[in-house]
């Protein structure tokens, strides 16, 4: 029996299920840095707000969480268009626009945070 | 001649039909799932670019950190803000529930069962005290 194999399945293993986890807990861990630097922030006003993410490790930890994001949100959308859109071209229009998007997304995150 | 009519008889089941789904009794971790989808697809489509707009205004200058003042404290805001609060608190509830059960935790009948009413109990609970917060009750 032979395995049909179609351009706009999933990769057929573990790498997408692991990323889904893995991307899960960093921004788990985001949320928990994001909430601690709010309630341990004194006053939340501009200046320590902006302040906050004027750090390096603060733009890392936050790119890294929106990294996280833009692959969790593609595995996850990616499983409910294979779940509810049938012909095929219509999911890989779907799938290209939604990675378009995602991309966007995370050199729009770039932008905002080397603004800083 | 019989053995055609046996196969006939046996019953089928395929996917059920869009207009069946409320006459289907789903058990709380089916609520929880369809709830986790949901709560991703509402994330997708609203909550990054929304997050990331309100991450843009309240970090640029002073200026633009007014303009996020505005819109987090218009009602359209905050109720576009208290659907994501929902939608996020409710995936992250029961993602935490997903990890546990990949880890082998609770995946026994009554378990999980328990688990996911508890997945439930506390997105809800959790939405409360948030929108509480938010239309500025404390």
């Amino acid at each position: 029996m032979t395995t049909r194999r179609i351009v706009v399945g999933a990769h057929y293993g573990l790498r997408d299920w692991l990323a889904q986890r893995v991307s899960a807990v960093v921004l788990l861990a985001y949320t928990l840095l994001l909430l601690g630097a709010a309630l341990f922030t004194a006053e939340l006003n501009y200046g320590t707000w902006a302040g906050l993410f004027a750090n390096s490790w603060m733009k890392v930890a936050t790119l890294l969480a929106v990294i996280s994001l833009i692959w969790h949100a593609w595995v996850g959308v990616r499983d409910i268009y294979m779940d509810y859109v049938k012909p095929t071209g219509l999911r890989l229009v779907l799938q290209v626009a939604t990675v378009l998007a995602l991309i966007s997304y995370a050199c729009w995150a770039v932008i905002i945070l080397w603004r800083v | 001649m019989a053995d055609i009519a046996a196969q006939k008889a046996r019953p089928q089941y395929r996917n059920i039909h869009v207009s069946q789904i409320m006459s289907y009794r789903l058990p709380p971790a089916g609520i929880v799932s369809i709830l986790h989808r949901i709560s991703g697809i509402l994330l997708f489509l609203v909550g990054i670019p929304f997050s990331l707009y309100l991450l843009q205004q309240s970090i640029t200058s002073e200026i633009s950190f007014e303009s996020y003042r505005a819109i987090v404290g218009s009602i359209p805001g905050k109720l576009v803000l208290l659907a994501l609060i929902w939608a996020f608190v409710h995936h992250a509830t029961a993602g935490i529930r997903y990890l546990l059960l990949d880890r082998h935790v609770g995946v026994q009948k009554q378990a999980s069962n328990t688990s996911a009413t508890a997945v439930l109990w506390i997105s809800v609970g959790l939405t409360l005290v948030l929108a509480l917060k938010l239309f500025g009750a404390f």
